[in-house]
C-alpha cells in the first residue's frame, strides 16, 4: 500500500454555534521499499466546511436532538457526502452545551447517525488541544520553534492549550469566558445572563443594557483571560471562572493565538454593530483588542471559529504503529477504557504481573462484571525475545479473567513491539482467539480509547482524553 | 560619476554591510556549541551523534538539534578552518574502524551449538577468500551438500537460515531474537519449522543453493549487512520464493535495517513470519510480489 485515505468527519456542538467539516486524510507508507512498513497521516485536507449554524436548543436545560440530526443530514447531502462513506473522525459538545441535561444522549445518537465510527468526545482539555491543532498552532509552534498559547474563545467557554516547542501539546485549561454569557434581544434587552455570573455583575434578565453598562462585566473576563494566560497575576478572579484548571505557563512567554468565534471580532479592523449577535461577544473581542492580550507578541491563526471542528475533523484521528496484531476483533470498537500499567510493575516476573493485572482489570468492573478494557504499558525498547515471552505469559494469565468472560484481550504499547508481543499472545491463547494488540500509543489511565477498521497495516485510533469531566 | 560620488556611493555600501543584524529568535542562552556529557571518559563511539552540534555561535541551536534528533547524517559538525575539527575527525576513524572489525571478526565456533542451530561452511576457507571471492561465499562442497540435505530433508516448505555476511556483530547481536519471533510467528499461524542452519561465509546467493539441494518452497536469509558508519550492527532478511540455482535477484524481498535503531529484531521478526505466509500464498517473491500485493 503506498498511499489511501480515510474520509473524517467533524462535528462541533458549541455553546453557540453547530459546525460540520469533512476532511480527507491521507495515509502514506513512508519507509522505503526494503524496510517494515511505516504508515504516517501525512495529509489533512478538509474538503467541505458547513454553514455555522446557532446550536438548536429547546430550553436552556436541553438541546434540540431533532434538530441538531436535520442540521447534519441537510449538510451531509449539501457536501454531497453518504454517511457510509465517512471512516471516522469526531463529535465534540463543548463550552456550555456540554453541561445540558440531555448532553450525553444527544452526543452518543449523533455520533451513530454520523457514520459508523465516529466517536464521541467531549471535556474541556481535548477540547482545548483540538481547537489549537485546528487553528494550527502546533504546526506554527514546531516550524518556528516557539511555545504558542492558544486561546480558543467561543460562546461559553474559553479553552486554553499551550503548545511546545515540538508543537505537543503540553498545558491546557478552561475558564468561563465567553460572547454568550449574556444575550440580548435586538432592543438590548437582556435575555440570559448565564449562572457563572453570578455575584460577578448586578445585571438582571429584562433590564435594558448599553455597551456602558455592560463594560464592567466584560472587563472582568478580560482581565480573567489575561489571569489565565499569565500576563498578570492569578487571583481570585479567574480562580472563580476555572472550570477545571489553568494552564501551568511556568515562566514561559509564549505567542498568543486567538480562535473561536469571538476572535474574529478581536483580529477584525471593522467590527459589526455592538448588537450584531444578540450577545456580549463584540464588546468583548474589542475589549481584548485593547487589552495586555493583544498588545502581547501574538499571530493570527489559519482557522479561527472553525478551529475546534477542524480540530476533531482533522486532528482526532492518529495511527496505530504499523506492524501490530490481531485476531477475531469485531472493528470498530467503542469507548474502551484504559488501564495503564507502570514500568516498575510491568518488570515484574510473570506471575506478580499476572496477579497486578488481574487486580488492576476489577477497577472498571462495577458490581464485578467483566467489561472489556485496553491494558496500556510503555514497553520496551528493542527487547530480547525471553523478555518478550515472560511480559506475554504475565500479560496473557493476567488478562484471563477476560478470556473467561467471552471479552477480548486488548493490550496498548508504546514501544515498537506490538505485533512480536500479540503474536507471543496468541500462542498462549485458546482457539477461537480474540485479541489486539497495538503499539505506537501513549496512553494513561482514564482515556478512553476507539479503534477503526484497519487502514494498511495499522488501525485509526482516536485517544479520548477525558469524557464529561463534570 | 565624479571621484566623490564615487566614494559617497562606497561608504554608503560598506555602511550597509556593516548595518545590524536583525535579532534572531534564538533563546538567547549558550551560544556555545552543544555536547552531551560522555557516558564513559575516553570512549568516543559512545556519544550520541544526534546530540552532538558543534557550529560556534549558532542562531538557533534547538531548532539544529530538533533536526538532527531526525537523522543519524554527520552535520552540524562546525570546522577548524576549511576541515573537521579534532573530534570529528577521530569519530569517524573510530566509527569506520568499528564497521571494519565488524566485517574482519569472526562469530564464535560455540555460536551454533548454543543456539541449536546447524553449521555449515560455503566453499571458502577462510575470511580473506570469503571477501574476495563471492562466488565462492554462494556455493558448498560436497560435504556440507550432505549436511544440508539431511537436516533439511527434501521439499520443506519454508527453511529459516542464518549466514554470518558481512557483519558477525549484526548477527551475535539481533539474529537469535529475530528468528525466534519467526518461529513464534509462524507457530501463532499453525506453522511450525524445522531446524535452522547456520552458513558461515554467507553470501546471498547461498539460499539459492540450499534451494536446488532441498527442493525448498521458500527460503529465509537472516545475513548481517555490510556495516556503515552509522551502525555495525544492521541485519537483513532475504526472502527468496523457490530459490534455485539461477534465480534473478529481482526474486527476493529484502527487509532490511533491522538492529537496536531501526525495526527491533523481534518486531521485524513478528512482521518476517506475516510476510512469509503471505509470500507463500502468492506463490511469488521480490518485485513480482510486489505487483501481486499492489505496492
Amino acid at each position: 500500500m503506498e498511499k489511501t485515505s480515510m474520509l473524517s468527519v467533524g462535528i462541533d456542538l458549541g455553546t453557540s454555534t453547530t459546525q460540520l467539516v469533512v476532511s480527507r486524510l491521507t495515509v502514506r507508507n513512508t519507509a522505503s521499499a526494503f524496510a517494515v512498513p511505516k504508515l504516517s497521516i501525512t495529509g489533512k485536507e478538509v474538503l467541505y466546511r458547513s454553514d455555522i449554524h446557532f446550536t438548536p436548543l429547546r430550553s436552556d436545560t436541553e438541546i434540540d436532538a431533532n434538530a441538531v440530526a436535520k442540521i447534519v443530514e441537510a449538510e451531509y447531502r449539501r457536501a454531497g457526502i453518504d454517511r457510509a462513506e465517512i471512516e471516522t473522525g469526531a463529535v465534540i459538545i463543548t463550552g456550555e452545551t456540554a453541561r445540558k441535561e440531555n448532553a450525553r444522549e444527544v452526543l452518543s445518537a449523533l455520533s451513530g447517525y454520523a457514520g459508523d465510527f465516529v466517536v464521541a468526545t467531549a471535556g474541556p482539555d481535548l477540547e482545548g488541544v483540538l481547537a489549537g491543532k485546528g487553528a494550527g498552532c502546533g504546526d506554527y509552534a514546531r516550524e518556528h520553534r516557539t511555545p504558542v498559547l492558544n486561546l480558543d474563545i467561543g460562546g461559553g467557554t474559553a479553552n486554553l492549550c499551550l503548545f511546545d516547542r515540538e508543537g505537543e501539546p503540553a498545558e491546557t485549561g478552561c475558564v468561563n469566558v465567553g460572547g454568550r454569557l449574556i444575550k440580548l434581544d435586538g432592543q438590548g434587552v437582556i435575555t440570559y445572563v448565564s449562572p457563572v455570573l453570578d455575584g460577578l455583575c448586578t445585571l438582571r434578565v429584562g433590564q435594558t443594557a448599553t455597551p456602558e453598562s455592560l463594560q464592567p462585566v466584560v472587563e472582568l473576563l478580560v482581565t480573567a483571560l489575561e489571569e489565565a494566560a499569565a500576563l498578570r497575576p492569578r487571583t481570585a478572579l479567574s480562580e472563580r471562572l476555572t472550570t477545571n484548571r489553568l494552564p501551568d505557563l511556568a515562566g514561559e512567554r509564549p505567542v498568543l493565538s486567538f480562535s473561536g468565534g469571538v476572535a474574529d471580532l478581536i483580529y477584525t479592523e471593522s467590527p459589526p454593530d455592538w448588537l450584531a449577535y444578540g450577545d456580549i461577544g463584540v464588546l468583548l473581542g474589542r475589549a481584548i483588542r485593547r487589552s495586555a492580550l493583544f498588545a502581547a507578541s501574538h499571530i493570527q491563526p489559519g482557522e479561527t471559529i472553525r478551529a475546534t471542528v477542524v480540530g476533531a475533523g482533522s486532528h482526532a484521528t492518529t495511527l496505530t504503529g504499523s506492524t501490530i496484531a490481531y485476531e477475531g476483533m469485531d472493528f470498530p470498537l467503542k469507548n474502551l477504557p484504559v488501564v495503564a500499567l507502570g514500568e516498575e510493575e510491568v518488570s515484574q516476573p510473570p506471575d506478580a504481573l499476572a496477579r497486578t493485572v488481574g487486580q488492576r482489570l476489577t477497577w472498571f468492573w462495577e458490581g464485578g462484571e467483566p467489561e472489556p478494557v485496553v491494558l496500556a504499558l510503555r514497553g520496551m525498547k528493542s527487547p530480547g525475545f525471553d523478555e518478550l515471552d515472560r511480559l506475554a505469559d504475565g500479560l496473557t494469565r493476567g488478562l484471563s479473567p477476560l478470556l473467561a468472560a467471552g471479552l477480548p484481550l486488548a493490550v496498548a504499547l508504546d514501544e515498537d513491539m506490538g505485533k512480536a508481543l500479540g503474536q507471543a499472545m496468541l500462542c498462549r491463547l485458546p482457539h477461537p482467539r480474540r485479541l489486539l494488540c497495538m503499539d505506537g500509543l501513549d496512553l494513561r489511565t482514564g482515556a478512553y480509547l476507539d479503534v477503526g477498521r484497519p487502514v494498511g497495516s495499522a488501525l485509526p485510533v482516536v485517544i479520548k482524553t477525558l469524557l464529561f469531566s463534570s | 560619476m565624479n571621484r566623490e560620488e564615487l566614494r559617497g556611493l562606497v561608504a554608503e555600501m560598506l555602511g550597509g554591510m556593516s548595518a545590524p543584524v536583525p535579532p534572531q529568535t534564538g533563546n538567547g542562552a549558550a551560544h556555545a556549541p552543544v555536547r552531551p556529557a560522555v557516558p564513559e571518559a575516553g570512549d568516543l563511539t559512545r556519544v550520541d551523534l544526534r546530540k552532538l552540534y558543534l557550529v560556534d555561535n549558532p542562531v538557533n541551536p534547538d531548532a539544529y538539534l530538533a533536526l538532527k534528533a531526525r537523522t543519524p547524517a554527520r552535520i552540524g559538525l562546525g570546522r577548524a578552518g576549511a576541515r573537521y575539527r579534532t573530534e570529528t575527525m577521530l569519530r569517524f576513524r573510530a566509527d569506520h574502524a568499528a564497521a571494519q572489525d565488524s566485517v574482519f571478526s569472526d562469530i564464535p565456533d560455540t555460536f551454533a551449538a548454543q543456539n541449536g542451530l546447524v553449521p555449515v561452511q560455503t566453499k571458502c576457507k577462510d575470511k580473506d577468500e570469503y571477501l574476495t571471492r563471492p562466488d565462492l561465499g554462494r556455493r558448498f562442497d560436497e560435504e556440507n551438500q550432505h549436511i544440508i540435505q539431511k537436516t533439511c530433508g527434501t521439499n520443506p516448505q519454508i527453511l529459516l537460515v542464518i549466514g554470518d555476511g558481512l557483519s558477525s556483530t549484526a548477527i551475535e547481536t539481533n539474529a537469535m531474537d529475530c528468528a525466534k519471533a519467526i518461529r513464534q510467528g509462524l507457530r501463532a499461524a499453525g506453522t511450525e519449522l524445522g531446524d535452522s542452519l547456520f552458513v558461515r561465509f554467507c553470501r546471498v546467493g547461498a539460499s539459492d543453493h540450499i534451494g536446488s539441494l532441498t527442493g525448498a518452497e521458500l527460503v529465509c536469509l537472516l545475513v548481517g549487512e555490510r556495516p556503515g558508519l552509522v551502525t555495525a550492527e544492521s541485519m537483513s532478511a532475504y526472502i527468496t520464493y523457490q530459490p534455485r540455482i539461477g534465480v534473478p535477484e529481482s526474486a527476493r524481498t529484502v527487509v532490511s535495517n533491522i538492529h537496536r535503531q531501526g525495526t527491533p529484531a523481534v518486531e521485524a521478526g513478528a512482521h518476517i513470519a506475516s510476510l512469509l505466509l503471505e509470500i507463500l500464498k502468492r506463490k511469488c517473491s521480490g518485485v513480482a510480489f510486489r505487483q501481486e500485493v499492489g505496492t
